[in-house]
């Protein structure tokens, strides 16, 4: 396999045609216009469809109707256009259907900024529409961890009958890295037999819904989706921890935070302080048994969470470390992205060093 | 080895394809490479800049501050990047525009007249490869069989003669960072061969 | 004619961040100039979208509010409720507008909100970058319609003042430009009648303005304004397609 040079956003588009993702409905919004803009160009080439909604609202409801049908479907768009898409992926969520969603991330609240930012992890991690529902949410830092990121989402997304969200910042749509494209393991997929595509005759109408009038039925419904949950949080952790056996400080982190943690542990090991890095891949289900383990070392004195939102990671952090080690937060919101020595310099507080 | 290089300019001044180049260029000669662009409405006639990294080693960041290489195609971002260039770092200057000197003395400076340079190979729209060339001249990054292969994917058909344009333009510009000249400030911009 | 060319004072002194040759600037000049004339200017109240002029907000002279992408119409509809003695005006693009607001524009003419709308229809979604909007051409290149707007894929454009023209609450509805001096000086025309007509309490009030995107379209200024003149008026054509003032209008 050779190495080519790709930006993210195309790269994210790319790996879908790859993954056999033959439908795609977006609407502009920047620092993600590159993906709908590359599928408008490929995806028919591939035999598939491309279409520019009228908005947000409409294009995940393509998707639910697309999905529904049993197709391989995606959309993305940027912070703003994610906080209009949530009503239909809370629906999707309900009728259980599978897609994958791209949020490149941008600052907010509102209007914002079109600078990177990670302002959207709870919006992610919680469910920013209705109800108790889950997303799988993965978190790339190179871009290509964010094309095999892609390629895997649709298989979670199908095995599971869930939406499954990459949430990336607009640093990883913007840059360019080199990519290998890697063959996906072969896995052997349930059959969508859920599918509305007509009966044929041949078997009892399908219906997609997510109305459960009956509070019994309702709370079965919510009880099943609960243990459909309980299977991710057994199967589908994924981090990256890089952790010396002496590590003074532990940093948290995720996206383009977590490389700019690895440059300040490079920092730290100039004035004589170990560092290690946590790295947490999937959001949802968070890694938090492996974290509390990591953050429970005898040698790490501290633990630093590194984003680029005012705290919401840490949040997730200290539920995991649970009070084993003292949190303190690196924060930068609005579109700004700390640099290698104000995290640095957040471990020295931390250390009581500063 | 760790090449931080900020490259910054007006927009439409060929800033992204420097930097597109300098790190397609660095992947096919195997080092790790990434390209950073600034993005936004900034961008609509104002500024533009890329950082591109180029390494032997995994890139940690992709974001360059202290770059070890500043290519200032304008006076702004020679104003702006210029003080952030770590000691012993190189500093090009597109000296066609460029009307200041720089100032620093711990750092390396190349003055290259890329425009007038182009202008004698008779296309303006060259002076970013004329850059490109003297860049390569001193760091070495990239075998002109490399930039050539490269070219020859990009320019096709009706436009394949381009690719030994742009390669003379490479060349003239490794020349132009040959000669001792090229680092004394002087604002007359002329092409010294 | 001189005075096209005078920064009004319904302008603030902020140089404006449009491309060269981009028609915003021109259309912000009329709208505020109107405002200062018919001297509304200090009881206006201003909706930004979002768009190329969401700057908007800086520009005029007057109060703004910004909106969400396409929501002007609700903003503004909760503006003049709470201030039905003030002037009203929202400035949206056509993707702001014809797209994701379409619901928004809709209802507040069908309510009849006493607010003026400026529709600046260029054709194109000039702020992300040149994805096809729903007043793209058939034919018209897009970045997300690299073959151009496909009729069987996407349908055809959309003609905003003719759609206004239909509902019952809105009292006049047109389609102007800014090309040359004569259409400018029908703009302007355009643009007061619309303004006076919401303060004399007639209903919503729209006015539709073809603006060129030279950047987006890959023109140089100049051929945008020709192709205004050659090619979109012939898709859009210009007139008055509602005026509650006069006995013509429905
Ligand atoms: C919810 C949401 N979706 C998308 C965007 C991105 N966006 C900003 S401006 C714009 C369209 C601009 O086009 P238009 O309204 O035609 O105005 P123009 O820039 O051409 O003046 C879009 C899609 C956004 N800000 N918010
Ligand atoms: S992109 Fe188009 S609409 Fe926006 S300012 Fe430039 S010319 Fe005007």
């Amino acid at each position: 396999m050779s190495k080519e040079l790709w930006k993210g956003n195309e790269a994210i588009a790319e790996a879908a045609i790859r993954a056999g993702c033959r439908y795609f409905f977006g609407y502009p919004i920047t620092p993600q216009n590159e993906i709908p803009e590359y599928m408008s160009l490929h995806l028919p080439e591939a035999g598939g469809v491309f279409l520019q909604a009228e908005s947000e609202v409409a294009a995940i409801n393509m998707v639910y109707g697309a999905a529904g049908s049993g197709a391989r479907v995606m959309t993305s768009s940027s912070s703003p256009g994610i906080s209009l898409k949530q009503e239909g992926i809370s629906y999707l969520a309900g009728a259980e259907l599978p897609c994958v969603i791209v949020n490149i991330m941008r600052g907010g609240p509102g209007l914002g900024t079109i600078q990177p930012a990670q302002g959207d992890y709870f919006q992610a991690t919680r469910g920013g529409g209705n109800g108790d529902y889950r997303l799988i949410v993965l978190a790339p830092s190179t871009i290509q961890e964010a094309c095999d990121h892609v390629r895997d989402a649709f298989d979670i997304a199908d095995r599971y009958r869930n939406p499954v969200m990459i949430l990336a910042d607009g640093m990883i749509g913007q840059m360019m890295e080199a990519v290998e494209w890697q063959p996906s393991e072969s896995r052997t997929l349930p059959e969508k037999t859920w599918a509305t595509v007509g009966t044929g005759g041949t078997r009892k109408p399908n219906i997609i819904n997510s109305l459960f009038i009956d509070p019994n039925e309702s709370e079965r419904h919510n009880a099943h989706l609960n243990e459909k949950y309980d299977v991710m949080r057994a199967e589908e952790v994924r981090y990256e921890a890089t952790i010396p056996d002496d590590a003074d400080v532990l940093f948290v982190a995720y996206g383009t935070p977590a490389r700019l943690a690895k440059a300040a542990i490079r920092l730290l090991a100039k004035e004589g302080i170990t560092g290690g890095l946590f790295r947490p891949i999937s959001l949802w289900p968070f890694p938090e048994k492996p974290l509390n383990e990591a953050a429970s070392a005898a040698s790490v004195k501290a633990v630093v969470t590194v984003e680029m939102s005012l705290g919401q990671l840490v949040d997730d952090v200290k539920i995991a470390v649970n009070g084993v080690k003292p949190v303190s937060l690196c924060g930068k919101a609005g579109g700004i992205v700390p640099t290698p020595r104000e995290v640095a310099d957040a471990a020295l507080a931390a250390l009581g060093r500063k | 080895m760790t090449h931080d290089i900020l490259i910054s300019g007006f927009g439409g001044q060929g800033v992204m394809a420097i930097g597109k180049t300098l790190a397609e260029g660095g992947m096919k000669e195997g080092y790790e490479v990434s390209w950073l662009p600034s993005y936004g409405p900034e961008m609509r006639g104002g500024t533009a800049n890329c950082s591109v990294v180029i390494s032997d080693d995994m890139i940690i960041s992709p974001i360059v501050l202290e770059p070890t290489l500043l290519i200032a195609m304008n006076t702004p971002s020679l104003v702006k990047f210029g003080p952030n260039v770590i000691p012993e770092g190189k500093v090009f200057v597109n000296s066609s525009i460029v009307d200041m000197a720089v100032e620093r003395t711990d750092v390396s400076a190349y003055y290259v007249p890329t425009m007038e340079i182009a202008q004698k190979l008779g296309n303006p729209r060259v002076a970013n490869m004329v850059m490109l060339g003297a860049v390569n001249h001193v760091t070495g990054l990239l075998r002109e069989e490399t930039v050539r292969e490269m070219l020859s994917q990009l320019f096709t058909g009706p436009k394949a003669n381009l690719v030994e344009l742009n390669l003379e333009a490479l060349r003239m510009g490794a020349a132009c960072a040959a000669n001792d000249a090229c680092m004394i400030w002087s604002n007359t911009h002329e092409y010294h061969d | 004619m001189a005075i096209v060319y005078q920064k009004s004072k319904g302008l603030t002194d902020l140089e404006m961040h449009y491309c060269p040759g981009c028609t915003h600037g021109v259309i912000h000049k009329l709208v505020a100039e109107a405002l200062v004339d018919l001297n509304l200017l200090e009881h206006t109240i201003g909706v930004a979208p979002v768009g190329c002029s969401v700057f908007a907000y800086n520009y005029f002279n007057c109060d703004m509010h910004e909106a969400a992408h396409g929501r002007a119409p609700a903003v503004a509809t909760g503006i003049k409720r709470v201030l039905p003695q003030n002037t009203v005006f929202t400035y949206q693009g056509d993707g702001d507008l014809a797209a994701i607001g379409t619901a928004e524009i809709i209802h507040a003419a069908m309510r009849g909100e006493h607010f003026t709308t400026i529709f600046v229809n260029n054709a194109i979604y000039g702020m992300t970058g040149g994805q096809m909007a729903p007043t793209t051409l058939v034919g018209q290149k897009a970045t997300t319609a690299p073959h151009g707007r496909d009729r069987a894929h996407y349908g055809q454009p959309l003609h905003m003042a003719e759609i206004m023209a239909t509902i019952g609450g809105a009292a006049y509805s047109t389609r102007v430009t800014v090309v040359d001096m004569p259409h400018m000086m029908k703009a302007r025309t355009a643009i007061r009648k619309a303004f006076q007509m919401q303060m004399e309490g007639k209903g919503f009030t729209f006015v539709e303005v073809l603006s060129t995107c030279p950047t987006n379209w890959g023109m140089t200024p100049v051929e945008a304004l020709g192709w205004v003149k050659d090619t979109m008026i012939n898709e859009f054509p210009l007139g008055v397609f509602k005026d509650a003032d006069s006995k013509e209008g429905s």
